[in-house]
Protein backbone atom coordinates (compact mmCIF):
# COMPACT_ATOMS: atom_id res chain seq x y z
CA UNK A 1 0.00 0.00 0.00
CA UNK A 2 1.15 3.45 -0.84
CA UNK A 3 2.14 5.78 1.93
CA UNK A 4 -0.51 8.07 3.26
CA UNK A 5 -0.63 11.56 4.66
CA UNK A 6 -2.79 12.73 7.54
CA UNK A 7 -5.35 15.33 6.50
CA UNK A 8 -6.91 17.69 9.01
CA UNK A 9 -9.48 20.34 8.17
CA UNK A 10 -10.24 22.67 11.07
CA UNK A 11 -12.85 25.44 11.14
CA UNK A 12 -13.86 27.74 14.00
CA UNK A 13 -16.80 25.45 14.69
CA UNK A 14 -14.70 22.31 14.99
CA UNK A 15 -12.66 19.77 13.06
CA UNK A 16 -14.34 18.60 9.86
CA UNK A 17 -11.92 15.97 8.55
CA UNK A 18 -9.24 14.03 10.35
CA UNK A 19 -8.05 10.97 8.44
CA UNK A 20 -5.21 9.38 6.47
CA UNK A 21 -5.45 9.91 2.74
CA UNK A 22 -3.43 9.20 -0.41
CA UNK A 23 -3.52 12.60 -2.06
CA UNK A 24 -4.88 16.08 -1.35
CA UNK A 25 -5.66 18.72 -3.95
CA UNK A 26 -6.30 22.28 -2.83
CA UNK A 27 -6.72 25.80 -4.23
CA UNK A 28 -3.55 27.58 -3.14
CA UNK A 29 -2.52 31.16 -3.56
CA UNK A 30 -0.70 30.55 -6.82
CA UNK A 31 -3.11 27.98 -8.23
CA UNK A 32 -4.14 24.47 -7.32
CA UNK A 33 -1.58 22.19 -5.79
CA UNK A 34 -1.44 18.53 -4.84
CA UNK A 35 0.20 17.03 -1.77
CA UNK A 36 1.33 13.44 -1.38
CA UNK A 37 2.84 11.64 1.59
CA UNK A 38 6.15 12.97 2.94
CA UNK A 39 5.80 16.36 1.35
CA UNK A 40 8.36 18.98 2.39
CA UNK A 41 7.23 21.50 5.05
CA UNK A 42 5.03 23.98 3.28
CA UNK A 43 2.78 26.88 4.18
CA UNK A 44 0.36 28.55 1.83
CA UNK A 45 -2.72 30.74 1.89
CA UNK A 46 -5.90 29.19 0.56
CA UNK A 47 -8.48 30.68 -1.74
CA UNK A 48 -12.16 29.92 -1.89
CA UNK A 49 -12.58 26.70 -3.84
CA UNK A 50 -12.62 22.94 -3.82
CA UNK A 51 -10.46 20.77 -1.63
CA UNK A 52 -10.49 17.18 -2.85
CA UNK A 53 -8.80 14.15 -1.42
CA UNK A 54 -8.54 10.53 -2.35
CA UNK A 55 -8.32 7.47 -0.19
CA UNK A 56 -8.00 4.27 -2.17
CA UNK A 57 -10.87 4.53 -4.62
CA UNK A 58 -12.93 6.91 -2.51
CA UNK A 59 -12.84 10.53 -3.48
CA UNK A 60 -14.34 13.36 -1.44
CA UNK A 61 -14.85 17.01 -2.20
CA UNK A 62 -15.10 19.88 0.22
CA UNK A 63 -16.00 23.45 -0.46
CA UNK A 64 -13.66 25.60 1.60
CA UNK A 65 -13.46 29.32 2.05
CA UNK A 66 -10.31 31.29 2.67
CA UNK A 67 -7.65 30.49 5.20
CA UNK A 68 -4.30 28.80 5.07
CA UNK A 69 -2.74 25.36 5.15
CA UNK A 70 0.38 23.92 6.65
CA UNK A 71 2.27 20.77 5.74
CA UNK A 72 4.73 19.33 8.23
CA UNK A 73 5.69 15.90 9.59
CA UNK A 74 3.59 14.10 6.99
CA UNK A 75 0.51 15.98 8.10
CA UNK A 76 -1.48 18.56 6.19
CA UNK A 77 -3.62 20.95 8.19
CA UNK A 78 -6.16 23.32 6.70
CA UNK A 79 -7.35 26.23 8.80
CA UNK A 80 -10.32 27.68 6.99
CA UNK A 81 -13.31 29.76 7.89
CA UNK A 82 -15.79 27.19 6.65
CA UNK A 83 -15.78 23.77 5.04
CA UNK A 84 -18.70 21.81 3.64
CA UNK A 85 -18.84 18.39 2.03
CA UNK A 86 -20.03 18.48 -1.55
CA UNK A 87 -22.73 15.93 -0.81
CA UNK A 88 -24.17 18.10 1.95
CA UNK A 89 -24.53 21.22 -0.13
CA UNK A 90 -27.99 22.46 -1.00
CA UNK A 91 -27.71 23.14 -4.73
CA UNK A 92 -30.86 25.23 -4.98
CA UNK A 93 -29.68 27.47 -2.20
CA UNK A 94 -26.27 27.87 -3.79
CA UNK A 95 -27.95 28.67 -7.11
CA UNK A 96 -30.10 31.36 -5.51
CA UNK A 97 -27.11 32.76 -3.67
CA UNK A 98 -25.25 32.92 -6.97
CA UNK A 99 -28.07 34.88 -8.59
CA UNK A 100 -28.28 37.27 -5.67
CA UNK A 101 -24.54 37.80 -5.72
CA UNK A 102 -24.59 38.49 -9.45
CA UNK A 103 -27.31 41.09 -9.02
CA UNK A 104 -25.44 42.74 -6.20
CA UNK A 105 -22.27 42.71 -8.21
CA UNK A 106 -23.97 44.37 -11.16
CA UNK A 107 -25.47 47.01 -8.90
CA UNK A 108 -22.20 47.72 -7.14
CA UNK A 109 -20.33 47.98 -10.43
CA UNK A 110 -22.89 50.47 -11.68
CA UNK A 111 -22.55 52.66 -8.61
CA UNK A 112 -18.81 52.25 -8.49
CA UNK A 113 -19.07 50.98 -4.92
CA UNK A 114 -15.78 49.21 -4.25
CA UNK A 115 -16.60 47.82 -0.82
CA UNK A 116 -19.88 46.23 -1.85
CA UNK A 117 -18.29 45.04 -5.03
CA UNK A 118 -15.57 43.08 -3.28
CA UNK A 119 -18.18 41.65 -0.94
CA UNK A 120 -20.42 40.60 -3.79
CA UNK A 121 -17.47 39.10 -5.62
CA UNK A 122 -16.53 37.04 -2.56
CA UNK A 123 -20.13 35.85 -2.20
CA UNK A 124 -20.25 34.92 -5.87
CA UNK A 125 -17.04 32.94 -5.58
CA UNK A 126 -18.36 31.05 -2.60
CA UNK A 127 -21.61 30.23 -4.39
CA UNK A 128 -19.77 29.05 -7.49
CA UNK A 129 -17.43 26.88 -5.42
CA UNK A 130 -20.41 25.37 -3.63
CA UNK A 131 -22.11 24.50 -6.89
CA UNK A 132 -18.94 23.02 -8.28
CA UNK A 133 -18.36 20.93 -5.16
CA UNK A 134 -21.88 19.54 -5.24
CA UNK A 135 -21.56 18.61 -8.94
CA UNK A 136 -18.34 16.73 -8.37
CA UNK A 137 -20.02 14.18 -6.16
CA UNK B 1 -49.54 42.85 62.42
CA UNK B 2 -50.22 42.16 58.71
CA UNK B 3 -53.56 40.64 57.89
CA UNK B 4 -53.84 36.98 56.92
CA UNK B 5 -54.86 37.86 53.38
CA UNK B 6 -51.81 40.13 52.88
CA UNK B 7 -49.35 37.48 54.00
CA UNK B 8 -51.01 34.84 51.90
CA UNK B 9 -50.85 36.88 48.70
CA UNK B 10 -47.24 37.72 49.41
CA UNK B 11 -46.37 34.04 49.76
CA UNK B 12 -48.09 33.28 46.46
CA UNK B 13 -46.13 36.09 44.80
CA UNK B 14 -42.77 34.92 46.10
CA UNK B 15 -43.56 31.37 45.04
CA UNK B 16 -44.17 32.57 41.51
CA UNK B 17 -40.89 34.46 41.49
CA UNK B 18 -39.14 31.33 42.67
CA UNK B 19 -40.69 29.42 39.80
CA UNK B 20 -39.36 31.94 37.30
CA UNK B 21 -35.84 32.02 38.74
CA UNK B 22 -35.80 28.23 38.81
CA UNK B 23 -36.79 28.12 35.16
CA UNK B 24 -34.16 30.73 34.26
CA UNK B 25 -31.56 28.68 36.07
CA UNK B 26 -32.43 25.64 34.01
CA UNK B 27 -32.46 27.57 30.76
CA UNK B 28 -29.07 29.08 31.59
CA UNK B 29 -27.59 25.70 32.41
CA UNK B 30 -28.69 24.21 29.10
CA UNK B 31 -27.42 27.28 27.24
CA UNK B 32 -24.15 27.02 29.10
CA UNK B 33 -23.71 23.52 27.72
CA UNK B 34 -24.13 24.90 24.21
CA UNK B 35 -21.74 27.78 24.82
CA UNK B 36 -19.14 25.47 26.30
CA UNK B 37 -19.40 23.12 23.34
CA UNK B 38 -18.89 26.08 21.01
CA UNK B 39 -15.81 27.09 22.96
CA UNK B 40 -14.53 23.53 22.98
CA UNK B 41 -14.86 23.20 19.20
CA UNK B 42 -13.00 26.44 18.62
CA UNK B 43 -10.00 25.28 20.64
CA UNK B 44 -8.32 23.13 17.94
CA UNK B 45 -8.54 26.06 15.56
CA UNK B 46 -6.81 28.48 17.93
CA UNK B 47 -4.10 26.04 18.92
CA UNK B 48 -3.26 25.24 15.29
CA UNK B 49 -3.46 28.89 14.43
CA UNK B 50 -1.05 29.96 17.14
CA UNK B 51 1.32 27.17 16.14
CA UNK B 52 1.45 28.40 12.57
CA UNK B 53 1.75 32.02 13.67
CA UNK B 54 4.74 31.27 15.85
CA UNK B 55 6.36 29.13 13.16
CA UNK B 56 6.05 32.07 10.83
CA UNK B 57 7.06 35.00 12.93
CA UNK B 58 10.41 33.41 13.70
CA UNK B 59 11.99 34.21 10.37
CA UNK B 60 10.28 37.36 9.24
CA UNK B 61 11.05 41.00 9.62
CA UNK B 62 8.43 42.23 12.07
CA UNK B 63 8.80 45.95 11.80
CA UNK B 64 7.39 46.09 8.30
CA UNK B 65 3.78 45.28 9.12
CA UNK B 66 1.33 48.09 9.85
CA UNK B 67 -0.45 45.95 12.44
CA UNK B 68 2.80 45.44 14.37
CA UNK B 69 3.78 49.07 14.34
CA UNK B 70 4.80 50.11 17.85
CA UNK B 71 4.25 53.85 18.33
CA UNK B 72 4.42 56.12 21.36
CA UNK B 73 0.99 55.69 22.90
CA UNK B 74 -1.33 58.68 22.83
CA UNK B 75 -4.68 57.14 22.02
CA UNK B 76 -5.86 53.93 23.61
CA UNK B 77 -8.84 51.94 22.50
CA UNK B 78 -10.59 49.40 24.70
CA UNK B 79 -12.81 46.76 23.14
CA UNK B 80 -15.30 45.91 25.85
CA UNK B 81 -17.10 42.61 25.48
CA UNK B 82 -20.14 42.16 27.75
CA UNK B 83 -23.39 40.27 27.55
CA UNK B 84 -26.55 41.61 25.92
CA UNK B 85 -28.78 40.70 28.83
CA UNK B 86 -28.71 41.32 32.53
CA UNK B 87 -29.86 39.15 35.45
CA UNK B 88 -26.50 37.47 35.67
CA UNK B 89 -25.24 38.76 38.97
CA UNK B 90 -22.20 41.00 39.03
CA UNK B 91 -20.72 39.57 35.82
CA UNK B 92 -21.11 42.66 33.66
CA UNK B 93 -20.48 45.16 36.41
CA UNK B 94 -17.17 43.47 37.21
CA UNK B 95 -16.06 43.91 33.61
CA UNK B 96 -17.25 47.50 33.55
CA UNK B 97 -15.51 48.28 36.83
CA UNK B 98 -12.28 47.11 35.28
CA UNK B 99 -12.91 49.27 32.24
CA UNK B 100 -13.53 52.33 34.40
CA UNK B 101 -10.36 51.68 36.33
CA UNK B 102 -8.39 51.36 33.11
CA UNK B 103 -9.87 54.57 31.72
CA UNK B 104 -8.85 56.43 34.89
CA UNK B 105 -5.34 54.99 34.72
CA UNK B 106 -4.82 55.91 31.09
CA UNK B 107 -6.25 59.37 31.52
CA UNK B 108 -4.01 59.98 34.48
CA UNK B 109 -1.12 59.28 32.12
CA UNK B 110 -2.48 61.89 29.73
CA UNK B 111 -3.76 59.44 27.12
CA UNK B 112 -7.12 59.66 25.47
CA UNK B 113 -9.36 56.62 25.57
CA UNK B 114 -11.98 55.50 23.10
CA UNK B 115 -14.26 52.52 23.48
CA UNK B 116 -15.76 49.88 21.25
CA UNK B 117 -18.62 48.09 22.96
CA UNK B 118 -19.66 44.58 22.06
CA UNK B 119 -22.84 43.62 23.87
CA UNK B 120 -25.70 45.79 25.00
CA UNK B 121 -24.90 45.99 28.71
CA UNK B 122 -21.50 47.56 28.19
CA UNK B 123 -22.87 50.09 25.76
CA UNK B 124 -25.76 51.23 27.92
CA UNK B 125 -23.43 51.74 30.85
CA UNK B 126 -20.51 53.35 29.04
CA UNK B 127 -22.55 55.50 26.69
CA UNK B 128 -22.74 58.32 29.20
CA UNK B 129 -18.95 58.65 29.27
CA UNK B 130 -19.17 59.87 25.68
CA UNK B 131 -16.15 57.80 24.69
CA UNK B 132 -17.94 55.04 22.81
CA UNK B 133 -16.75 55.11 19.23
CA UNK B 134 -18.75 52.17 18.04
CA UNK B 135 -21.20 49.73 19.57
CA UNK B 136 -22.25 46.28 18.44
CA UNK B 137 -25.35 45.19 20.32
CA UNK B 138 -27.78 42.29 20.14
CA UNK B 139 -25.28 39.93 18.58
CA UNK B 140 -24.21 37.95 21.63
CA UNK B 141 -27.10 35.49 21.52
CA UNK B 142 -26.02 33.89 18.24
CA UNK B 143 -22.77 35.24 16.92
CA UNK B 144 -20.63 33.84 14.16
CA UNK B 145 -17.09 34.30 12.97
CA UNK B 146 -18.16 37.02 10.55
CA UNK B 147 -19.42 39.21 13.39
CA UNK B 148 -15.96 39.02 14.92
CA UNK B 149 -14.42 39.77 11.55
CA UNK B 150 -16.48 42.92 11.14
CA UNK B 151 -15.39 44.22 14.53
CA UNK B 152 -11.75 43.26 13.98
CA UNK B 153 -11.64 44.95 10.59
CA UNK B 154 -13.00 48.16 12.00
CA UNK B 155 -10.57 48.19 14.91
CA UNK B 156 -7.63 47.35 12.63
CA UNK B 157 -8.50 50.12 10.19
CA UNK B 158 -8.62 52.62 12.99
CA UNK B 159 -5.21 51.45 14.14
CA UNK B 160 -3.67 51.60 10.69
CA UNK B 161 -5.02 55.12 10.22
CA UNK B 162 -3.12 56.00 13.39
CA UNK B 163 -6.24 57.04 15.28
CA UNK B 164 -5.27 54.59 17.99
CA UNK B 165 -1.83 53.45 19.09
CA UNK B 166 -2.82 50.67 21.46
CA UNK B 167 -5.84 48.40 21.50
CA UNK B 168 -6.85 46.15 24.36
CA UNK B 169 -9.76 43.79 24.84
CA UNK B 170 -11.61 43.55 28.14
CA UNK B 171 -13.87 40.53 28.56
CA UNK B 172 -15.13 38.07 31.13
CA UNK B 173 -13.00 34.98 31.17
CA UNK B 174 -14.64 31.66 31.85
CA UNK B 175 -12.52 29.96 34.49
CA UNK B 176 -15.12 27.50 35.68
CA UNK B 177 -18.86 27.34 36.18
CA UNK B 178 -18.36 29.03 39.55
CA UNK B 179 -15.68 31.56 38.61
CA UNK B 180 -15.68 34.18 35.88
CA UNK B 181 -13.15 36.97 35.96
CA UNK B 182 -12.76 40.15 33.96
CA UNK B 183 -9.56 40.02 31.99
CA UNK B 184 -7.53 42.34 29.82
CA UNK B 185 -5.78 41.16 26.72
CA UNK B 186 -3.66 43.29 24.45
CA UNK B 187 -4.59 43.11 20.81
CA UNK B 188 -2.79 45.78 18.78
CA UNK B 189 0.01 46.28 17.95
CA UNK B 190 0.48 42.55 17.48
CA UNK B 191 3.43 41.43 19.53
CA UNK B 192 5.96 39.20 17.83
CA UNK B 193 5.91 35.78 19.47
CA UNK B 194 9.23 35.12 21.14
CA UNK B 195 11.38 32.35 19.75
CA UNK B 196 11.69 30.38 22.98
CA UNK B 197 7.93 30.14 23.40
CA UNK B 198 7.80 28.03 20.27
CA UNK B 199 8.45 24.31 20.38
CA UNK B 200 12.09 24.26 19.40
CA UNK B 201 12.46 21.17 17.15
CA UNK B 202 10.24 22.67 14.46
CA UNK B 203 12.62 25.13 12.99
CA UNK B 204 10.81 27.52 10.70
CA UNK B 205 13.65 27.88 8.26
CA UNK B 206 12.89 24.81 6.18
CA UNK B 207 9.36 25.77 5.26
CA UNK B 208 8.38 26.51 1.72
CA UNK B 209 6.17 29.57 1.74
CA UNK B 210 3.67 30.38 -0.92
CA UNK B 211 3.48 33.34 -1.44
CA UNK B 212 6.26 34.96 0.60
CA UNK B 213 6.28 35.01 4.41
CA UNK B 214 5.45 38.70 4.32
CA UNK B 215 2.37 38.16 2.23
CA UNK B 216 1.24 35.24 4.34
CA UNK B 217 1.68 37.39 7.44
CA UNK B 218 -0.48 40.03 5.87
CA UNK B 219 -3.26 37.47 5.57
CA UNK B 220 -2.70 35.90 8.96
CA UNK B 221 -2.54 39.04 11.04
CA UNK B 222 -6.12 40.18 10.38
CA UNK B 223 -7.16 36.58 10.99
CA UNK B 224 -5.35 36.72 14.30
CA UNK B 225 -7.47 39.72 15.29
CA UNK B 226 -10.64 37.87 14.29
CA UNK B 227 -9.57 34.95 16.41
CA UNK B 228 -8.85 37.23 19.39
CA UNK B 229 -12.27 38.90 19.22
CA UNK B 230 -14.13 35.68 18.53
CA UNK B 231 -12.39 34.04 21.44
CA UNK B 232 -13.38 36.88 23.78
CA UNK B 233 -16.97 36.62 22.59
CA UNK B 234 -17.04 32.89 23.19
CA UNK B 235 -15.67 33.33 26.69
CA UNK B 236 -18.23 35.99 27.50
CA UNK B 237 -21.01 33.82 26.06
CA UNK B 238 -20.15 30.94 28.36
CA UNK B 239 -19.39 33.15 31.37
CA UNK B 240 -22.70 34.95 31.04
CA UNK B 241 -24.69 31.73 31.23
CA UNK B 242 -22.60 30.41 34.11
CA UNK B 243 -23.00 33.69 36.01
CA UNK B 244 -26.74 33.66 35.37
CA UNK B 245 -26.98 30.09 36.62
CA UNK B 246 -25.31 31.03 39.91
CA UNK B 247 -27.35 34.22 40.27
CA UNK B 248 -30.62 32.43 39.64
CA UNK B 249 -29.69 29.64 42.00
CA UNK B 250 -29.07 32.21 44.73
CA UNK B 251 -32.33 33.94 43.90
CA UNK B 252 -34.25 30.68 44.15
CA UNK B 253 -32.81 29.83 47.55
CA UNK B 254 -33.47 33.39 48.73
CA UNK B 255 -37.08 32.91 47.65
CA UNK B 256 -37.28 29.71 49.68
CA UNK B 257 -36.00 31.53 52.78
CA UNK B 258 -38.56 34.28 52.35
CA UNK B 259 -41.35 31.77 51.87
CA UNK B 260 -40.48 29.87 55.04
CA UNK B 261 -40.31 33.13 57.02
CA UNK B 262 -43.61 34.32 55.62
CA UNK B 263 -45.24 30.97 56.31
CA UNK B 264 -44.18 31.31 59.92
CA UNK B 265 -45.73 34.77 60.09
CA UNK B 266 -48.85 33.46 58.41
CA UNK B 267 -49.26 30.57 60.83
CA UNK B 268 -48.71 32.81 63.83
CA UNK B 269 -51.33 35.25 62.58
CA UNK B 270 -53.76 32.43 61.89
CA UNK B 271 -53.25 30.96 65.35
CA UNK B 272 -53.68 34.37 66.94
CA UNK B 273 -56.95 34.81 65.05
CA UNK B 274 -58.22 31.35 66.15
CA UNK B 275 -57.25 32.03 69.75
CA UNK B 276 -58.96 35.41 69.61
CA UNK B 277 -62.17 33.87 68.32
CA UNK B 278 -62.12 31.14 70.98
CA UNK B 279 -61.63 33.74 73.68
CA UNK B 280 -64.64 35.59 72.34
CA UNK B 281 -66.83 32.48 72.40
CA UNK B 282 -65.66 31.41 75.85
CA UNK B 283 -66.09 34.95 77.11
CA UNK B 284 -69.66 35.06 75.72
CA UNK B 285 -70.57 31.70 77.27
CA UNK B 286 -69.21 32.79 80.61
CA UNK B 287 -71.27 35.93 80.42
CA UNK B 288 -74.49 33.98 79.68
CA UNK B 289 -73.87 31.67 82.64
CA UNK B 290 -73.50 34.69 84.85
Amino acid sequence: MAQQIRLEVVTPSGAVVNEDVDIVNAPGYGGDFGVLANHAPFLSTIKVGILSYQQGKDRDNLMISGGFCEVSNNKITFLVESAEFGRQIDVDRAMKAKERAEQRLAKATQHDDTLNRTRAEAALQRALARMKASKLN
Amino acid sequence: MPSLQDVKSKIVGVKKTAQITKAMNMVASSKLRGAQAKMESFRPYTSKFNEAMSNLSGGSNNGAFPLMDVRPVKNVELVVVTSDRGLCGSFNSNILKMVEKKIREYEAEGKTVSLVCVGKKGNSFLRKTGKVRKAYTDIMSSFQMFHAREIAQDVAENFINQNTDLVEVVYGRFKSVAIQRPELQSMLPIKPIEGDEVAAPKSSGEYIYEPSTEEIMEVLQPLYLNVTIYHAMLEVGASEQAARMTAMDNATSACRDIISNLTLVYNKARQAAVTGELMDIVGGAEALKG
